[in-house]
């Protein structure tokens, strides 16, 4: 389990996130949702180790991983896909997918994962020669998640995975997010699309400039007047 | 002109743009890592050189052994200058940076003058490349060194883009020149390869100024001042933070340089001055080089 505990982090003057707390249990999906801005992103590049908090605690199974630098937390399990499209573009599919498993020295296991991901996103097979810069913008999202299950990860951060795809890959997304938990990953991910997020996800929690404002399940914030008004566009009936 | 007299020329002409192809690979390599010109790198020939010069006059130690010492020393200071006076000012400004660049530059030279002395020593020549040593070949006559520079550059050039594009290593490092931030989520310690980077550059470098030592054999603590000038601008040339563009750009600017003194003689004296004006040319009429990668801000 991932435990965050009175996390604060800070742009220089600038408070992105003032004080969360959040559990990720094993094995669930759980969603932090909320507008540009309130520390959604902040707060998983925290846990990735790219940025260190001003205060707070990271647990991960018990064990504090605040400060440790972003190699040792993939190596502890922990797998970030970030944001749009961060893949490396002159580097081949194939390539980007070795880097992914920069970590395991294991070259059979690392071969057996390989097959795994190819079968899971067979379009990164047919064009696993080409340079990852000449992929669709839902091409690079699915190698950058091939990308980071190629470390074998217990847990997958995933930072905005639907974002500037057309609606039926949005759906595609999230159809895969589903697959990849029931191969047992644990995901936490943060979304703009609140309701394609609330719906896969067992927990939730609403973040509003760098604070918790709600939480509940994802069938429980879905039916939430509040949420449905400001994160699902709906007029309260 | 004799075709003998071409090809003696041409011969002369390879040689050095090979030689300031060794020397441009490590200015782009850092560059592509860092986005840094590394204005100290040229002074490390320097240093290079002097190591085997006292390897040899000094410590008496054979060839191989003084030349190796000199390439792993070298790449030892690479790694120490980028950990003491690049890696602090990481996150600092562009200019900030390129400014401690220069100071090592100084540094390294002017410790090179309190440390071996201003006056011009002879650098020691194995039997081989003796001035003597040479080869005819259809009436060109090469000497040996002229003939081994560029088949070690080649060789060089082998191994290096071997390691860059079919080893972990080279795939890291790679991917560390297009996102830090990208590449340290795959786990990879970015300080460790941005110090490879550094200990490969410096010992081509070392490579570079043993080579220069052996065809230009007078060595001082300033020597490697005008090679390092040139080098760098034939990595601008051939379009800077890509291999094979410094090889490129190295090689044109001393095919150039060599053909200006052979065949106009009468602006010879300006030899040096070419290479900025290669320099000014390609700032004004293509700032991305022959072949460099499309300018874009690394955010």
């Amino acid at each position: 389990m991932l435990e965050i505990q009175d996390l604060h982090v800070s742009y220089g003057a600038i408070k992105a996130v003032q004080g969360i707390n959040l559990k990720v249990p094993d094995g669930k999906i759980v969603a932090l949702i909320g507008t540009n801005g309130a520390g959604k992103s902040t707060t998983l590049r925290t846990i990735c180790g790219l940025l260190r908090p001003e205060a707070g605690r990271i647990l991960l199974d018990g064990d504090d991983i605040t400060r440790l630098p972003p190699q040792d937390i993939v190596k502890r399990g922990i797998s970030m896909v970030p944001e749009g499209r961060h893949v490396f573009p002159d580097l081949t599919v194939y390539e980007n997918l070795m880097l992914g498993a920069y970590i395991r020295t294991n070259q059979k296991e690392v071969q057996e994962e390989l097959e795994g991901v190819y079968g899971l996103f067979p379009r990164l097979q047919e064009r696993r020669q080409q340079l990852a810069g000449t992929l669709s913008g839902g091409e690079q999202q699915m190698l950058a998640l091939g990308r980071a299950l190629m470390a074998d990860p217990k847990m997958l951060l995933m930072d905005e995975p639907s974002l500037g795809l057309a609606p039926v890959l949005v759906q595609e997304i999230f159809a895969l997010i589903e697959r990849i938990h029931r191969q047992g990953k644990t995901l936490l991910l943060i979304e703009q699309n609140a309701r394609a997020a609330l719906t896969v996800a067992d927990y939730a929690y609403v973040l509003e400039t760098g604070r918790i404002a709600m939480e509940g399940t994802g069938t429980e914030l879905l039916a939430n007047d509040e949420v449905r008004r400001i994160y699902l566009g709906e007029v309260a009936d | 002109m004799q075709l003998s007299m071409f090809f003696q020329h041409l011969a002369n002409a390879i040689s050095l743009g090979s030689l300031y192809s060794l020397v441009a690979i490590g200015y782009t390599m850092v560059y592509g890592i860092l986005r840094l010109i590394n204005f100290a790198h040229g002074d490390l020939l320097m240093l290079a050189a002097y190591i085997v010069y006292y390897g040899r006059g000094m410590f008496h130690l054979p060839w191989v052994p003084s030349i190796l010492l000199a390439i792993l020393l070298t790449a030892a200071i690479g790694i120490i200058v980028e950990r003491s006076a690049y890696r602090p000012l990481r996150d600092s400004p562009r200019t900030t940076i390129l400014i401690s660049a220069i100071g090592v530059s100084f540094l390294v030279e002017n410790l090179g003058l309190v440390l071996f002395g201003g006056r011009p020593q002879p650098f020691p020549l194995p039997v081989f490349f003796d001035s003597g040593s040479a080869q005819e070949i259809g009436g060109v006559r090469i000497e040996n060194v002229t003939f081994a520079i560029p088949v070690v550059t080649l060789v060089l050039l082998y191994v290096l883009l071997h390691i860059v594009h079919r080893t972990k290593t080279g795939m890291a490092m790679r991917a560390v020149a297009k996102d830090f931030d990208t590449a340290r989520l795959m786990g990879i310690d970015v300080n460790r390869i941005v110090a490879t980077t550094f200990a490969i550059g410096s010992a081509l470098a070392a490579v570079g100024g043993i080579m220069w030592g052996m065809k230009f054999p007078q060595i001082n603590p300033l020597m490697g001042m005008m090679p390092g000038m040139k080098c760098f601008i034939a990595a601008v040339f051939g379009g800077i933070g890509n291999i094979q563009g410094a090889v490129i750009g190295g090689f044109i600017l001393g095919v150039a340089e060599i053909m200006i003194v052979a065949f106009l003689p009468s602006i010879s004296g300006y030899r040096d001055a070419f290479a900025f004006v290669i320099l000014i040319g390609t700032l004004l009429l293509r700032p991305t080089g022959l072949i460099g990668e499309k300018v874009a801000e690394k955010v």
